[in-house]
């Protein structure tokens, strides 16, 4: 097979350009080139920009050039570390004609007219779905561009724009001797009428230069040195900050609070109450904390002090039994199940994650007579334009939403509760006010990935060859609250994501869903999805199977793939390169995950010692990808490894519980994320293609779960059903 | 796995408030070479000192229970949690921070080879990942997996940039 290895270093070819980056400041394109002309590309050293940039030539919602050529393209999705400022900016690049090192970037404004993202039909970074979405918007928006500007040169210079040529942000003529960089066409170019995107010729990619290239991250410098600003960094004058605390048991409200022993602390300015919530507001975080500890808040539990994790598994586990929303029904899996030479029923679980970004939430609010200001990073700013709305009665356009890098996202900042929270408190505070929730708080008040219940049946032939299969989840549906009018007939759309298609070729299937609320917990999306528990499970029950037919997992799977040329692929990728067949000490295991998601195609093998004590080391994890044309492979690889490490902290530790109605978990030492110290060597492999681009940065985390249960049973025969993985289960004599 | 080891170690790099300060009384702070005077309660952090009161955001809030690093700045060189350093424990100790340690020969080192190896994700960590990993190269110019280990398990990322990480502290060493 045609592979790129991505474990071989690449050169550093931009090493010179970060230098010249540093040094001055700016960048002397097409001076450098010899021409005549003295006009510069004006690339920031910091190449990610806050404000909204107004420049003469703005053909589309994307592009921005200005006199002195400084070239900004706006995102229209946030970076929150899986790269998309650099694969959305080489896209528009690509077909603009202009150099990564010759732009800046800045943040979109809420728009959804100009920035929905295609896929989720909303401005909303979700879904791992950016570069699908925007793979073709972004090259028609840069072709639309390098038009205009090669018609004005043409107009200029009096010749046909066809003889004419665009390159590292310059226009050159037939004879090569007359340039015009596009600073200097800038104003020319944006008197011209705008062709229609669908109308400009795109590029074939055999003649791409910078799609598919390792290309250096525009947000990396500003990263290693302290620059980059995120939401929590904002600074206004006059601005002041604020602690919070929300009541602890879900829905509960503020019963006594003692506010002259807050006041009476050093620094602190006042103390807001709302129903759910106290802040105490100061001049600085150390002061806020003091005096909100000063506060000695009671609480009005409310109705949901008894919640514990227990009931609600409970609820689940007999809600299940009764028949849900059918996702998917071929042939007659109950009477194949009848029939079957064999049968093999599991039940799975998954539990209740928090997202625990490195940036809590947070949010600067300004309110004003008539508007207001929000500093915050979002994934999703023109939901939060309409939340803000709808708490302060402000037409969307008096709501200026300024959007900032994410110290992570995951999923959590998809909801704009931190931000209403935020509206909520500043609506009594004169001036601007910085929301910062605690670690604390970002862990009990965060939104929780639902607990999942899965039962599971399949039947085998003689052979061992499943004849049915079925697959019955129950737990909270998120649709059903965020995007109602796609939960139809009781059927949540993500919640049976790759369970209702799963890759192989299985005759007489059937999957429902049952939607089960834990009363008071509020669920949300979290990186992965659907996926990231369905993979699980699916692939986690696939191993049983293959165990049950007393046959090898990668050629069980395999036989099941023969109609699924991409997913055998991978499979047949990962599985050679991590040495499938190559035996390994006692103690140690192999364990294989495949899948098709996101657009992408993904298989791994995990490698992992368990040892006497029960203490699970995943050594290795190899991946292989078919995820189609790939635009940034470095960034392919980046999320390959971070991505897994996520899915790896879950598998391994994240598990979120209730008890009284409480989230008992409340910071880094009993959430424990992955540590340096733990992490696997990851490899990846990725499959040359020309198809389409799949999406990337959920696929690891979906993946990689099953890999290291299997791998687990591998090595002790042991079969994982319930997350995390609990070491007093596979300890040695048990 | 952050050990009780680490934990005791990081967070007994100060020795408590001596008993004579006086309450109220402004604190002058020496950071990245300038002298600050701030007028803040004793028990005031470090962080929110440097965030808020002074304005220099590339030290990040994370946890403010020394479990995370992402607020990692020096003290003397050594590697600091600053969100429970109270200011008062600090004297005359000189302060360095993210946006000082490219002056220093490993932080230039390390901060180059981050971008060689297009380390960082969100980022938002980074500012004490690289802060942790000068001063072990300080210390250690040549570590080991082992002493990376033990010098950089007490900074959480939660993007999982940890592989990029030790090769970059690698690739620091060898420049």
């Amino acid at each position: 097979m045609d592979t790129l290895n991505l474990n071989e270093p690449t050169s550093g070819s931009s090493t010179s350009r970060r230098t010249f980056l540093k040094g001055g400041g700016l960048l002397l394109g097409f001076a450098l080139l010899g021409g005549t002309t003295t006009s510069v590309f004006a690339a920031n050293a910091a190449q990610v920009t806050e404000d909204e940039v107004k420049a003469p030539f703005a053909p589309n919602g994307f592009i921005r050039i200005d006199p002195k050529g400084t070239v900004t393209l706006v995102m229209p999705m946030v970076e929150m570390g899986q790269g998309t400022y650099t694969s959305l900016a080489m896209l528009l690049a690509e077909e603009l004609e202009v150099d990564l090192d010759q732009v800046q970037v800045q943040h979109a404004p809420p728009n959804d007219a100009l920035y929905a993202n295609s896929i989720l039909h909303i401005q909303s970074t979700g879904l791992s779905s950016s570069v699908r979405a925007f793979w073709t918007p972004l090259r028609q928006a840069g072709a639309v561009g390098r038009t205009l500007l090669i018609a004005a040169a043409a107009k200029q210079w009096g010749v046909e724009p066809g003889t004419c040529k665009a390159a590292h942000g310059v226009v050159t003529d037939a004879s090569g001797s007359k340039h015009l960089s596009y600073g200097e066409l800038a104003d020319a170019a944006s008197k011209l009428p705008v062709p229609a995107a669908d109308s400009v010729k795109l590029k074939e990619p055999k003649d791409f230069t910078l799609i598919g290239t390792p290309a250096k991250r525009v947000d990396t410098p500003m990263k290693v040195d302290g620059r980059a600003i995120y939401g929590i960094d904002t600074k206004l004058p006059g601005m002041k900050v604020a602690a919070i605390s929300i009541s602890p048991v879900f829905g509960g409200k503020v019963k006594t609070v003692d506010e002259k022993a807050a006041l009476a602390v050093k620094g602190v300015h006042q103390v807001v109450k709302i129903d759910e919530a106290v802040a105490v507001v100061a001049d600085h975080l150390g002061a806020a904390k003091k005096g909100l500890e000063a506060a000695a808040i009671e609480w009005d539990d409310g109705p949901h002090a008894t919640v514990n994790t227990a009931d609600i598994i409970m609820e689940l586990e007999e809600k299940s039994k009764q028949p849900g929303a059918v996702a998917r029904n071929e042939g007659d899996a109950e009477k194949a199940l009848g029939s079957a030479a064999q049968r093999i029923d599991a039940i799975y679980q998954v539990p209740f994650l928090a997202h625990a970004t490195m940036e809590p939430m947070n949010c600067t609010v300004h309110m004003q007579k008539d508007s207001c200001d929000i500093w915050v990073g979002t994934q999703v700013p023109t939901l939060t334009q309409m939340f803000v709305a709808g708490v302060t009665g402000f037409p969307k356009e008096a709501i200026r939403i300024h959007n900032h890098l994410l110290g992570g996202g995951f999923g959590r900042r998809l909801e704009p509760d931190g931000t209403v929270l935020a509206v909520k408190i500043a609506k009594q505070v004169d001036g601007p006010v910085k929301v910062v929730w605690s670690r604390e708080e970002d862990i009990q008040h965060d939104m929780y990935r639902p607990y999942y219940y899965d039962r599971m049946s399949a039947g085998l032939d003689a052979d061992g060859k499943p004849v049915a299969w079925t697959h019955r989840i129950a737990g909270s549906s998120i649709f059903a609250r965020y995007v109602p009018q796609l939960f139809v007939n009781g059927l949540d759309p993500d919640a049976v994501e790759a369970a209702a298609e799963p890759p192989y070729a299985l005759p007489n299937i059937h999957v429902d869903y049952v939607q089960v609320e834990p009363p008071g917990v509020p669920t949300a999306f979290w990186r992965g999805v659907g996926p990231t528990h369905n993979v699980f499970v699916v692939e986690s029950f696939m191993d049983e199977l293959a165990h049950a037919a007393k046959q090898d997992p990668v050629a069980y799977r395999k036989a099941l793939l023969a109609n699924n040329p991409r997913a055998l692929g991978v499979l047949t990728l990962a599985a050679e390169k991590s040495g499938w067949d190559t035996p390994l000490p006692d103690g140690q295991g192999r364990g294989v995950s495949v899948a098709f998601i996101f657009g992408s195609y993904v298989a791994q093998v995990a490698e992992v010692t368990v040892g006497p004590d029960g203490a699970v080391k995943v050594n290795r994890i190899v991946c292989g990808l078919d995820c189609g044309l790939s635009v940034n492979p470095d960034t392919i690889e980046a999320q390959i490894q971070g991505g897994s490490i996520f899915g790896l902290t879950a598998v391994l530790h994240g598990a979120i519980t209730i008890k009284d109605g409480r989230v008992e978990q409340s910071n880094f030492d009993n959430y424990l994320p992955m540590r340096i110290d733990e992490v696997p060597v990851i490899e990846t492999h990725l499959v040359k293609s020309a198809e389409a681009p799949g999406g990337i940065g959920e696929v690891p985390t979906s993946i990689v779960s099953a890999a290291v249960t299997n791998a687990i049973f591998a090595a002790t025969g042991k079969r994982v059903r319930t997350l995390p993985v609990d070491p007093e289960m596979l300890k040695s004599s048990s | 796995m952050l050990s009780p080891d680490f934990l005791a170690r990081v967070n007994s790099t100060f020795p408590p408030a001596p008993a004579t300060l006086e309450e109220a009384m402004a604190y002058n702070l020496k950071i990245n070479g300038t002298a600050h005077s701030v007028d803040v309660d004793d028990d005031t952090p470090l962080l929110w000192v440097i965030r808020d009161v002074l304005g220099m955001t590339g030290t990040k809030f994370g946890c403010g229970a020394a479990l995370c690093g992402a607020c990692t700045v020096h003290i003397d060189g050594v590697a600091t949690r600053s969100c429970i350093t109270t200011v008062d424990s600090i004297g005359d100790s000189a302060i360095t921070t993210i946006e000082a340690i490219g002056e220093t020969p490993q932080g230039a080192a390390l901060q180059k080879a981050w971008l060689d190896l297009e380390v960082v994700q969100c980022g938002y960590c980074q500012s004490g990942q690289l802060m942790s990993a000068a001063a072990l190269l300080a210390e250690t110019p040549k570590p080991t997996d082992e002493d990376i280990n033990s010098a950089m398990s007490g900074n959480v990322c939660r993007c999982g940039t940890y592989q990029r990480i030790r090769a970059a502290i690698k690739q620091a060493a060898e420049a």
